[in-house]
């Protein structure tokens, strides 16, 4: 018997789908047009199978498709069609789309898929490299269909939930031989996708336009997509106010703006279709602190933090308190029934003393230095409630500013911090950038994993186990356990998490209608002008 | 032996020899100031990304030469600028000599119409202003001076923005051109003037002010001197005091400032751009500080230092020829 898929959370996507706004019916779908859509900054790579980033995606994800992509409905296919795994879980079969051409007019075929799992999925992506780790080889048995050969078990819902993100297959014929890295196509990408690659003119904008030999008969609807890079956030709220642009993404304008624009009726604003791009908030202990190694004192800090006011201040309601390192995204694999941490003054400086860290003659019972990190308005707002409410219990807390580069050395290499606040982003499933914020071992310097000095053998074993179970519901259970452990022993707190938020213009139709909505491929998108 | 170079030229070369150990002085420090600044640009990048694994991260550093030691990578650069090689940019993924071509025109443009502007305004302005000192003209024009003076940059940007592109909906909010208008000829020049109305307007509306101050005090102070009184006693009349007499003294501390803004404004250039989306050198400089795109930066200085040396040499030369009692030594 062959293993199943299950589609994890149908349920609860269901419902996500069901509030959306009705859908425009064949009959009022206006044809052509240009979409503007903003981007807060210049993407070094265009090529989705060199670089996993949601703003690699939000532009070429229109114009290079994946295996599989995630819609409210679940996993939908796309350029391959059926998906199995055998038994032992060693071997995963996909059946490609067949009549399929890349933009350049060749075929698509299950040679372009092997090349691209070997060369760049295994090698090259970031985070695919370690979730192809062991993957042997690809056959393609016949042109459309890819057997993928590994070493050890590879569970099936890993490999799906994963291949929207991770798998987008690139023309073989156009990297083979060739240096993969500095590949003209990598800034010029050549896909399968609804819309042709036509420049990239770098600090102003990137240009697609309409692939009238798309697979899907009678699709897109749009002539053409400009995404236009607008770094300053007051200026692209102008921009989008002025009618220049239709969407902006990934909270590119600021909260003040995103509060005022949802208030003109001209714009849909919220954070529909960010289901599978949710983040945390989150607080990072450095465990080589012995005031920061006793659970004791890590437990009150939490009990510390109002986490609603934050949510409703910060954040203005778009968030929701985080329950462990998996979000409510993670569908089967997350649980709610874990230790919380009541906001409680009273009860964390109880628990302080009782730690043996009384409040002495300067107020304070401790100082740590503080890393905030500097990847916008959340996380640079989140930190100074997060310090400003330690002060609360007695606890004196430096803010250290740092740009990027600053905070992930100081952070992740030289571990010159006693606490940082960041940002953790899921990526549909756990095993895929989440359970390395837990697991000991990490290659020191690499940013967003555990380099806390934590280490937990039970949690270690629980980690590699859950990673290979094929049986999707004991491995759901493993991470519910991953889940309550964490809250239990709080190496980090994944305090809120929080979807993107978009603001788009209405005369955009058919937007946001899926869950990682910016980074598919807009193929059913139109514009009422 | 008589070689019958000109002074002129003489001078020109021996201000060049100058400007080399300059030059390589600039680079040197720059390179090793940039370095002092924490992380590289595999950090910056994988920041935007959202995170990579180590070996991901390993592969990078090693591509860009990041893992040599530093005296290494700065042997390295000094070697490649030697002959006139700029080196890769690692944000573009392309030489830095391309990006920084692809820059320099809207940079230049944008300075060159903002300086002209004002320099000539605001001097003109300056000039009437001193000549009705203290008077209700006089009053307004240092008023409105003061006030552009004291406007942040950016804040006077987004002024201009929300008035004429959000509420009047004249003009475009940003960019250099209309992206899929596919504009040709002539219809594209406007196309790009009226792109660069706003950006120009604030550029110029901040210097403006410095002229205009500038060239007020100048007038007055030099309105005083004695050889104007002695050439009104012989009967000059106001038009040609003021022109040949009065003017051409006064502007020696406005262009002395034209010089230093001109390199400045590079700088001032960097809000701006930013705001409006201009695909110029500032806007460049300021992304590869935040990418930590070394070579792109240093380009930039270097190509920066260059205007700078040969602005200031320019400005030596203007100077010989406003006032004669100047020489070219």
């Amino acid at each position: 018997m062959k293993q199943k898929l299950l589609n994890v959370g149908v349920a609860w996507l269901a419902l996500n789908a069901a509030l959306m706004p009705g859908t425009a019916t064949a009959q009022d779908v206006k044809k052509g047009g240009t979409a503007v859509i903003h981007m807060i900054s210049e993407q070094r790579t265009l090529n989705p199978a060199l670089r996993a980033s949601t703003g690699v995606y939000n532009i070429s994800g229109k114009i290079v498709e994946p295996l599989i992509d995630k819609s409210y409905d679940g996993f939908e296919p796309v350029l391959a069609t059926e998906w199995t795994g055998s038994d032992d879980g060693l071997t995963i079969t996909l059946k490609l789309r067949e009549n399929v051409r890349w933009h350049d007019g060749e075929a698509f075929e299950c040679d372009d898929v092997a090349f691209t799992a070997i060369e760049m999925w295994k090698k090259l992506l970031n985070y695919s490299s370690s979730l192809q780790a062991n993957l042997e080889s690809v056959d393609c048995t016949d042109p459309h269909t890819a057997v993928f050969n590994y070493s050890k078990p590879m569970p099936l819902d890993l490999f799906v939930s994963a291949m929207p993100d991770l798998g987008h297959p690139m023309p073989k014929h156009l990297y083979e031989g060739t240096d993969i890295l500095s590949n003209k196509y990598n800034t010029a990408p050549v896909g399968t996708g609804p819309f042709k690659f036509v420049e990239y003119e770098r600090g102003q904008y990137v240009l697609a336009e309409k692939n009238d030999d798309y697979w899907r008969e009678g699709f897109p609807y749009l002539d053409r997509i400009v995404w236009r890079f607008i770094k300053d956030k007051s200026a692209a709220a102008a921009a989008l106010e002025a009618g220049e642009i239709h969407e902006s993404g990934f909270n590119g304008v600021s909260m003040a703006d995103v509060v005022r624009l949802a208030e003109d009726d001209r714009f849909d604003v919220g954070t529909q279709g960010y289901e599978n791009n949710v983040a945390h908030s989150t607080v990072e202990f450095n465990h080589r602190n012995p005031i920061l190694a006793d659970l004791k004192v890590r437990q009150a800090m939490y009990h510390g933090l109002d986490i609603d006011y934050a949510i409703d201040t910060v954040m203005r309601g778009f968030a929701a308190p985080g329950r462990g390192p998996i979000p409510k995204a993670g569908a089967a694999n997350y649980t709610d029934d874990v230790t919380t941490y009541e906001y409680d003054v009273e009860l964390a400086k109880q628990m302080l003393d009782e730690a043996g860290y009384p409040v002495k003659d300067d107020g304070f019972r401790f100082k740590l230095r503080h890393r905030p990190a500097p990847w916008g308005e959340y996380t640079q707002l989140w930190g100074e409630y997060y310090a400003q409410s330690m002060r609360e219990i007695g606890i004196d807390v430096e803010i250290l500013a740092n740009d990027a580069p600053g905070f992930l050395n100081g952070v992740y290499r030289d571990y010159d911090f006693d606490t940082a606040n960041g940002w953790h982003q899921f990526r549909s499933d756990p095993a895929v950038s989440t359970t390395v914020w837990l697991r000991s071992g990490q290659a020191p310097g690499t940013p967003w994993t555990n380099q806390f000095g934590w280490q937990s053998d039970v949690m270690d074993a629980a980690i590699d186990t859950a990673a290979s179970e094929l049986d999707p519901i004991k491995r759901a259970e493993m991470y519910h356990a991953i889940q309550r452990q964490e809250m239990d022993e709080l190496p980090v707190i994944f305090a809120i998490e929080h979807p993107f938020i978009s603001i788009t213009s209405k005369k955009l139709k058919n937007h946001h209608n899926t869950p990682r909505w910016n980074s598919s491929s807009w193929y059913d998108l139109w514009l009422d002008d | 032996m008589n070689l019958n170079i000109p002074p002129i030229a003489i001078y020109a070369l021996r201000r060049l020899f100058q400007a080399i150990p300059v030059i390589i002085l600039i680079m040197i420090g720059t390179f090793l100031l940039l370095k002092l600044a924490p992380g590289d640009t595999v950090d910056a990048l994988v920041g935007d990304m959202g995170g990579a694994d180590a070996a991901f991260i390993a592969r990078l550093r090693a591509e860009y030469g990041l893992d040599q030691p530093i005296w290494v990578q700065l042997w390295r650069y000094m070697a490649k600028l030697a002959t006139f090689d700029l080196g890769q940019s690692f944000v573009y993924e392309q030489p830095v000599t391309t990006v920084l071509l692809d820059r320099l025109g809207t940079t230049l443009l944008l300075m060159a119409t903002s300086l002209s502007l004002a320099f000539s305004i605001g001097i003109v302005l300056g000039a009437f202003a001193a000549r009705r000192a203290y008077s209700l003209t006089d009053n307004l024009i240092s008023t409105l001076g003061l006030i552009f003076y004291a406007t942040p940059s950016f804040f006077l940007s987004l002024m201009m923005m929300l008035l004429f592109s959000v509420k009047l909906g004249w003009l475009p909010v940003g960019g250099i051109k209309t992206i899929a208008g596919f504009y040709t000829g002539w219809d594209h020049v406007v196309d790009v003037a009226r792109h660069l109305v706003m950006p120009t307007a604030a550029l110029s509306l901040i210097y403006l002010s410095f002229y205009l101050r500038l060239m007020r005090s100048s007038v007055i102070q030099v309105a005083d001197q004695d050889f104007v009184r002695t050439a009104r006693a012989k009967g000059a009349g106001e038009t040609r005091l003021m022109v040949h007499h009065i003017m051409r003294n006064a502007l020696l501390p406005a262009v002395t400032l034209f010089g230093l803004q001109f390199s400045a404004l590079l700088g001032g250039s960097v809000v701006v751009e930013t705001i409006f989306t201009l695909p110029g050198l500032g806007q460049l400089a300021y992304q590869s500080v935040i990418q930590r795109d070394m070579n792109t930066l240093m380009g930039i200085i270097f190509l920066c230092s260059i205007i700078v040396i040969l602005v200031n040499f320019l400005t030596d030369l203007l100077y010989a020829r406003l006032d004669s009692r100047i020489e070219l030594t």
